[in-house]
């Protein structure tokens, strides 16, 4: 925690300012070693300082800067923080980077800042997440959906589930502490059968909701697999270009292995191993089709591609074989010609399309089908509901499985008390999505609820 | 006059405070306002209940006397929750007011390093904040070398009904009027508590034809591990129920401003779980009718307790609020109930070990520290005995943990989250309630009685050979296996559970919800005692329930293990949240496990925390 981190903020080679920003007790002293200008160290908190930035050998002129100066404790991360505002392009902004990590300054992880506020008391567990997702997010969907989560929508949903677990466990606990009075309603097993189902059903749709919606923000990933020539390459390009698609080459944006990325109905399509279409064309047809199918299992989605115009080769039963339990879509091209393809009995008709895509709307029903699978329609309309990272959606899993825990322990004629328990670990887990656990919240809400006493 | 240790008040937390320390080997002096008033029961007539009736087994199995002494008193008693799971099972007896005080005074005097004297403490001896003895109100100077304050609810303590006020202890008795002000000059802060008790009524006025009958079990019970039940079983004294009526609460309604509470007469903050009868009628307008027990105190006088009926409204009011109840129509008050303010400490000023911060040497117990019950005082002041013996002894003082004992609960909550209202131990309370079971109170604790030396050599030789048997029995158990032969299955469906298709051992056997240790002796004899059969019966049942609890206790267990230096200086741990700061230098816990649990201190302010210690290290 000692340590001052550095990075830049603002999105590389966009816009025309790039900050570089420094959080840490050293951010001010660190600056201000390769400032010329006011003497950041006596300067007030919360001022902006004109200046130039030199190299650590202060002989090199870097940059011409303005230096905003935030001392703690009133400050994102409770720390010193110091931006500076870099004029030049992504060149001279990295030199001013490397300027600081040289003076000391430690490069920053993703999300080290948010993480810093939090662990200072800035900021709360789901906001300092949703904080982190905005940064993350991709598109305008995620986007929402972040904002969605700073403003609690989410979080009262959870709330909602949690109170009427707190309804229920209070109900049990004022039977075991005060099981003598005879006028309160006994928790019958019935009961907890039906608060069961409900909560059950609430909590699958949720985590549903959550799944499909995770995908708006991580991007499908996708792999486009079938022999040379049957036209792999014309669907990804027509897709890329249709789109106006942000293709980015360097490989590590999101993952090591995407390479291309598609945006559809608002939702991101990562293209992994595009090297497997584009160069099966030069290379022996093997290589190619073999290094797809390493990919298969990082794939969402898999769209294994077939000329209609040629019976099935060993080759194309392989990769059917190897797809059979992935999303897919099975794009039959060339339709134009002779029919002569027959898949073997068993592929779903769902997920087969015939078409050509070097026709002009030949790509339309591709599109629609991936729609389609994954519900993306349905994600569009809907207000953004939705747990949103991994650690969120993991917790909810969990409770649901707590929540089967005592559904089962009702089937196996359990006493109250045992069932309770995984009822209350159903209650915590809730709570720890929304960083909310209160010794005793249930306890208050026994003695608001319930006449008991001598 | 020179004592090794001194226990002022004679209440349930007083008599096991003084006997655990006398016991260990200590000359211990018991000071009390009222030699009459030891042991008392000044409200409900009754011992145990859910969660505290674990209490009194915990304080057997660590050697106290409450379990004991409650078994000789008891006029009925019943086991609670029978059919709500094995961890929240509590016993709840009737004990007679005469007997139960008697029978502890006679266990104090036998006592050879205890002495008793009657006399009001009013100050006490400190030197560099060191406790050194106390002051009498005649002046008297006692030394010792630590004192256990267990005052309850004389502390300032004004008696109220309807507008009247006046200064007085329960049942009117003398009060003491100057310690709680020399506890605020050292540095203590007080707080004003309140609580109260319902009307005593004659037995002979009441119409029991208009009552329905609470009746005892039918088995003999004992809170006690030495097992001896002095009660009748086919005798025991029944309760009654009734309810109360429309006419009641209009009664109440239309005089609610003639009520201590209502009418504005009272400072303190009365407990939540324990309204009065008006507060009933107020909080819960809608409920038609409250339940109402009528409680025998004793056999030897005629009074029977309103459970239920606790109020502070003027005595003209009481008796139109009485007869107004089914069968009381005619019934004589002679006692009428009342509100009672005192003073306590705040408990965030005592260490885990019950330990004063402020003073060394000061230890205190139960109602002072904002409890309330005769189980939750009686729990503290063995533990506050225990400590200052170990205290004179220079030894770490005994602490038990949240996974260990409802004592732990309750003294981790005290110390750590501090109290607002009076304190009630409620089962909910234990997170790992499955672990703390009526029934292996003695697993969890005897050790620990035994180590202090509140365990006779005999008794812990019979823990030890339980604990082997217990092991025995499961190995014997799991070794018996049973095949899908014909006669095999048509047991098991004559007790309607599945028959076998592959063969088991008999522990599997025992894991079925419907199967029990009795229809296990179909197949083999099992020639232990009812206790082992039940240890294996609860711990083979319930065993992926209780490895779940025991995950989560271990992962509380790490924290607990992670101790903080009493010397930190919080404000050198950078980083903190403020209000972090500002708790963990109020609170000063002992461990991060402690810190961790103090409101106001969040998971990140730990993770800091634990930076900070790795990095001192």
């Amino acid at each position: 925690m000692e340590d001052t981190i550095v990075a830049i903020s603002t999105a590389v080679g966009v816009g025309a300012i790039s900050i570089v920003r420094l959080s840490g007790p050293e951010a001010i002293k660190i600056v201000n070693d390769c400032f010329k200008g006011n003497d950041l160290t006596k300067v007030a908190s919360h001022t902006i300082n004109y200046g130039h930035i030199y190299d650590k050998s202060k002989t090199n002129l870097l940059d011409e800067v303005l230096v905003s100066v935030m001392k703690a404790p009133k400050t994102y991360t409770s720390e010193d923080i110091v931006e500076i505002n870099c004029h030049g392009g992504i060149i001279t902004t990295n030199k001013v980077l490397e300027a600081m990590i040289s003076n000391g300054a430690r490069l920053a992880e993703p999300g080290e800042f948010t993480k810093r506020a939090f662990l200072n008391g800035k900021i709360d567990l789901i906001k300092s997440e949703a904080i982190m997702d905005l940064i993350e997010s991709k598109s305008d969907e995620a986007r929402k959906i972040a904002l969605n989560q700073l403003n609690g929508t989410t979080s009262n949903l959870i709330k909602d589930i949690r109170e009427k677990l707190k309804n229920l466990l209070s109900s049990i606990e004022v039977n075991i502490d005060y099981p003598e009075y005879y006028d309160i309603e006994n928790v019958t097993e019935n009961k907890i059968r039906k608060e069961i189902e409900s909560m059950k059903s609430t909590l699958q749709e949720l985590i549903q909701t959550s799944e499909n919606t995770s995908i708006l923000k991580t991007g499908i990933n996708t792999v486009i697999i079938g022999k040379p020539n049957v036209g792999k390459s014309s669907i990804l390009n027509k897709l890329l270009l249709k789109d106006k698609a942000i293709v980015t080459d360097i490989a590590g944006t999101t993952r090591d292995i995407v390479e291309g990325e598609v945006l559809i109905e608002g939702v991101l399509l990562n293209i992994i191993d595009t090297a497997g279409i584009r160069e099966t064309e030069d290379i022996v047809e093997k290589i190619g089709v073999e290094k797809s199918i390493s990919m298969i299992p990082e794939a969402d989605l898999v769209i294994v591609v077939l000329n209609s115009n040629e019976e099935l080769s060993p080759e194309d039963k392989m990769i059917l074989e190897k797809t059979k339990n992935k999303q897919r879509i099975i794009v039959l091209n060339k339709n134009d010609l002779e029919k002569k393809i027959k898949l073997p009995v068993g592929i779903d008709k769902e997920s087969i399309i015939e078409t050509n895509t070097m026709e002009k709307d030949g790509i339309k029903n591709l599109k629609n089908k991936i729609v389609y699978m994954f519900h993306l329609e349905k994600i569009k309309t809907k207000d953004y509901t939705s747990l949103t990272n991994t650690r969120q959606i993991t917790l909810a899993k969990k409770a649901y499985e707590s929540i089967l825990d005592a559904e089962e322990s009702v089937e196996n004629n359990q006493p109250i008390d045992i069932i309770e328990i995984d009822l209350k670990e159903c209650f915590d887990i809730l709570g720890e999505i929304i960083g909310e656990n209160y010794s005793e919240e249930i306890i208050d809400n026994l003695f608001k609820n319930f006449c008991v006493g001598k | 006059m020179n004592y090794e240790i001194i226990v002022v008040g004679g209440g349930h937390a007083g008599c096991e405070a003084s006997l655990a320390a006398a016991r260990i080997g200590h000359k211990t002096l018991l000071v009390t306002g009222n030699i009459k008033n030891i042991a008392d029961m000044p409200c409900n007539p009754s011992i145990g209940g859910p969660a505290k009736g674990i209490v009194v087994r915990e304080i057997d199995a660590l050697g106290g006397e409450m379990g004991r002494n409650a078994d000789k008193g008891a006029l009925q008693i019943k086991m609670l929750n029978t059919k709500k799971g094995p961890a929240v099972q509590a016993l709840r007896a009737q004990a007679d007011k005469i007997t139960y005080p008697k029978e502890m005074k006679k266990t104090l005097d036998s006592e050879k390093n205890l002495s008793i004297k009657e006399g009001f403490v009013e100050d006490l001896l400190v030197e560099n904040n060191t406790i050194k003895g106390v002051i009498l109100a005649d002046g008297t100077k006692i030394n010792a070398e630590a004192v256990i304050l267990t005052t309850g609810t004389y502390l300032r303590s004004m008696i109220l009904t309807g507008s009247e006020k006046h200064s007085g202890g329960p049942h009117g008795e003398e009060n003491s009027k100057f310690l709680s002000n020399k506890l605020k000059e050292m540095g203590f802060n007080i707080l004003r508590l309140k609580t109260g008790t319902p009307p005593r009524i004659e037995k002979s006025s009441i119409d029991y034809n208009k009552t329905s009958l609470e009746p005892g079990d039918k088995v003999k019970r004992t809170f006690s591990y030495d097992n001896i039940a002095y009660y009748d079983v086919d005798n025991q004294v029944p309760c009654h129920l009734i309810y109360t009526t429309e006419n009641t609460h209009k009664i109440i309604k239309d005089h609610l401003k003639e009520s201590s509470m209502y009418g504005g007469y009272v400072e303190g903050v009365g407990p939540r779980y324990c309204p009065s009868i008006e507060d009933k009628v107020v909080r819960f307008a809608d409920k038609e009718r409250h339940q109402l027990f009528l409680e025998p105190e004793s056999i030897y006088y005629d009074d029977i307790y309103i459970q239920g009926f606790s109020t502070s409204m003027p005595h003209d009011i009481q008796e139109l609020m009485v007869h107004s109840l089914p069968g009381l129509e005619h019934a004589k008050i002679l006692k009428y109930a009342y509100a009672i303010e005192y003073d306590a400490i705040d408990s965030k000023q005592l260490k885990p070990s019950l330990e004063t911060k402020l003073i060394e040497g000061l230890f205190t117990a139960g109602q002072i520290n904002g409890t309330s019950g005769y189980e939750e005082a009686a729990g503290q002041g063995l533990i506050a005995g225990i400590n200052a013996a170990l205290k004179i002894e220079n030894k770490d003082p005994l602490i038990l943990k949240r996974n260990e004992s409802y004592i732990g609960v309750l003294i981790d909550d005290l110390v750590t989250k501090g109290i607002k209202d009076p304190y009630r131990l409620l089962t909910s309370r234990a997170e790992y309630r499955l672990l703390l079971r009526h029934d292996n109170a003695d697993i969890r604790l005897r050790e620990y009685g035994y180590q202090v030396g509140l365990i006779s050599e005999e008794k812990y030789t019979h823990f030890k050979n339980k604990k082997k048997d217990i092991k025995e029995l499961e190995t014997i158990l799991s070794e018996y296996r049973i095949t899908p032969k014909k006669n095999v299955n048509e047991y098991l469906e004559s007790i309607e559970t599945n028959t076998l298709k592959d063969g088991i051992s008999l522990l599997e056997l025992l894991k079925r919800p419907e199967v029990n240790m009795k229809h296990l002796e179909h197949f083999i004899e099992i020639p232990y005692s009812n206790e082992v059969k039940e240890q294996v019966e609860i711990n083979t049942k319930y065993e992926g329930y209780i490895k779940k609890a025991n995950k989560e206790a271990e992962k509380m267990l790490l924290l607990e293990e992670k101790e903080i230096p009493e010397d930190i200086d919080y404000n050198d741990v950078s980083n903190l949240a403020s209000e972090a700061r500002q708790k963990l230098n109020e609170i000063r816990p002992i461990t991060v496990g402690q810190a961790s649990r103090i409101s106001g201190v969040n998971p990140a302010d730990i993770s800091i925390l634990m930076v900070y210690l790795k990095r001192k290290k």
